[in-house]
C-alpha cells in the first residue's frame, strides 16, 4: 500500500511538472527566422568579433535582417560568403584576402634593449614604462598580447618578436587593436615582399638600436623598376598593387629588412 | 530581529560556498568574468528562492500529510529540475541577453547542490515559511557575494606572474581556499 502511494505521488508530481513545462514551452515559444539559423551555420562560429558585432549570432541576425553585407565576416572563406549570399538570395562580391603582419624583424639577437623588464609579462604593461624595454620605440615588444587575443592560434613569439602564420590568420583584426605599439598591419595575402620595420628614424639612429632596421637609405627605391617601393617618413613601404615580386629590393637592401623569398623570385618582365 | 540575525548568519557566517562548500562547481566554472558571475548569482538567487517556496509547500502540503517524508530528496530534485527548465524558457523569451551570457551554466543550476541543499536545510532546521524564504534568499545572496568577489580576484590573478604549474585551475582553487579562510573570520559573529 505504501509503495503504491509513493509511486502515485512521485509519478503524479512528475506528470504535473511535465504538463506545466509543455504548457510553458507553448507560452514562451519564440519564432526563429530560418534564415538566421542557416546564416549562423554558414559562419565560422569563432565569435571573434572581427566583424564588429558581438558574435556570430549577432552578425547572423544582422545579415538576415539585411543590415550587414553578406561578406561582413572577414574570417569566413569565399565559399562561406557564397553560401551566405545564396541563403540571402544575392551574390557575394569577391574581396581580396588580407592577413595581418608584424612590421618588425628586431628579434632579441638583433635589437638592443634599454632596460630589463621584470614586471607583468604583457606588452601593454611594458609599453607603459618609457614605451617598452626595446631601444627601438616602434618595434614589437614580444610579450605576446597579440598571441593571447588571437582566437585562431595564428601568432607565435619567435626569439622575442611576434610572427603571424599567414595560413592561419583570418584578418579578424584583434591583434591590430591589441598591439600597444601599432606594429601590426594588414597586407594582401598574395604579397610576399614586405618591409619588416616600423621605425621612423633615419640612418644611424636606427642602426644604434637595431641591426636590421630600415635606415631610409632609398637604395630599394632607386633600384625598383616598377615604382613600387617608396621611402616615406624614413621607412620604406611597398606598394602592394605595383609590386611584381622581382625581389630586386630584397637583394639590394643593405640591412636585409625587406622580407621576401629570393627563391620565389619572378623574372621581371 | 530574529529574521535579520538569520539573514546575516546565512549570508556571511555560514556562507554557502566558503563555509558549507555547496555549489562549488558553478562557483569555479562561471567566475572568469565579473559580469557573468553577477548574472549567475542573480539566476541562482531567483531559482533558490522560487525552489525553496515550492518545495516548502510541496513538503508540508503533500509529503507530510501522506507520511512520505522519505521521498523528500527525489521529489525535490524533480521539482528543481522542472523549475530550472521553466526559468530557462522564461529567460530565453524575456531576457535573451542574460540567457546567452549564462549559456551552458543555466541548465547546470539543475545539478547545483546549493539549490537542493537549501531546500533540504529548510526542512531539517524546521523553519517556518517566512524563515525559509529569508534563509534561501540570504544563502543565495551569499553565493552571489562569493562568486562576484572570486571573479574580481581571478581578474587580478590573471595578470600575476605565476609559475607554470600553478596557472589556471590550480591557482583558482588556492585562491578559493584562502578566501574561505578569510570568511572564517565571521565565525562566532553573534547578533
Amino acid at each position: 500500500m505504501v509503495i503504491v502511494k509513493a509511486v502515485a505521488v512521485t509519478g503524479g508530481l512528475g506528470a504535473i511538472c511535465g504538463a506545466l513545462l509543455a504548457f510553458a514551452a507553448k507560452l514562451f515559444h519564440i519564432d526563429v527566422d530560418q534564415k538566421v539559423i542557416d546564416v549562423r551555420n554558414a559562419l565560422p562560429g569563432a565569435n571573434c568579433g572581427g566583424c564588429g558585432y558581438a558574435g556570430c549570432d549577432a552578425l547572423a541576425e544582422a545579415i538576415a535582417a539585411g543590415k550587414a553585407p553578406v561578406t561582413a565576416c572577414p574570417v569566413a572563406s569565399s565559399q562561406a560568403h557564397e553560401m551566405i549570399a545564396e541563403i540571402m538570395g544575392t551574390t557575394a562580391d569577391e574581396t581580396e584576402k588580407k592577413v595581418a603582419h608584424v612590421l618588425c624583424l628586431g628579434c632579441d639577437s638583433l635589437a638592443s634593449k634599454k632596460y630589463e623588464h621584470r614586471g607583468v609579462k604583457s606588452c601593454k604593461a611594458a609599453a607603459a614604462v618609457q614605451g617598452g624595454d626595446k631601444s627601438c620605440n616602434k618595434g614589437c615588444l614580444g610579450y605576446g598580447d597579440c598571441v593571447k587575443v588571437c582566437a585562431f592560434d595564428a601568432i607565435k613569439i619567435v626569439d622575442g618578436i611576434a610572427v603571424i602564420d599567414k595560413e592561419k590568420c583570418t584578418a579578424c583584426g584583434k591583434c591590430i587593436d591589441e598591439c600597444p605599439k601599432a606594429v601590426i598591419e594588414y597586407v594582401p595575402y598574395k604579397n610576399n615582399v614586405i618591409v619588416g620595420c616600423n621605425n621612423r628614424d633615419f640612418g644611424k639612429a636606427v642602426k644604434d638600436v637595431c641591426k636590421i632596421g630600415c635606415i631610409a637609405c632609398k637604395i630599394c627605391e632607386k633600384n625598383c623598376a616598377f615604382d613600387a617601393i617608396h621611402v616615406k617618413d624614413n621607412v620604406a613601404k611597398v606598394d602592394y598593387d605595383k609590386c611584381t615580386h622581382c625581389m630586386v629590393c630584397v637583394e639590394k637592401c643593405p640591412t636585409k629588412v625587406i622580407e621576401g623569398k629570393i627563391e620565389a623570385k619572378k623574372e621581371a618582365m | 530581529m530574529e529574521l535579520v540575525s538569520l539573514f546575516i548568519t546565512s549570508f556571511l557566517v555560514n556562507n554557502i560556498i566558503f563555509m558549507q562548500f555547496l555549489g562549488v562547481c558553478p562557483f569555479l566554472g562561471v567566475s572568469k568574468k565579473i559580469d557573468t558571475a553577477a548574472g549567475m548569482g542573480i539566476a541562482v538567487i531567483f531559482v533558490i528562492a522560487l525552489a525553496s517556496v515550492i518545495t516548502y509547500i510541496i513538503h508540508h502540503a503533500v509529503l507530510v500529510n501522506l507520511e512520505l517524508e522519505y521521498l523528500q530528496t527525489i521529489v525535490f530534485i524533480l521539482i528543481i529540475a522542472a523549475l530550472v527548465q521553466f526559468v530557462e524558457m522564461f529567460l530565453k523569451k524575456s531576457a535573451p541577453g542574460l540567457y546567452q551570457a549564462l549559456g551552458i551554466f543555466l541548465p547546470l543550476i539543475t545539478t547545483n547542490c546549493a539549490v537542493l541543499g537549501v531546500a533540504i536545510n529548510n526542512i531539517i532546521f524546521e523553519y517556518s515559511f517566512v524563515e525559509s524564504l529569508v534563509y534561501s534568499i540570504a544563502t543565495s545572496a551569499g553565493f552571489m557575494l562569493a562568486i562576484v568577489l572570486f571573479a574580481g580576484v581571478r581578474d587580478k590573478v590573471d595578470y600575476a606572474d605565476l609559475p607554470e604549474s600553478l596557472k589556471g585551475s590550480a591557482i583558482s582553487l588556492v585562491t578559493a581556499g584562502l578566501m574561505s579562510i578569510a570568511f572564517l573570520g565571521f565565525a562566532g559573529l553573534q547578533l
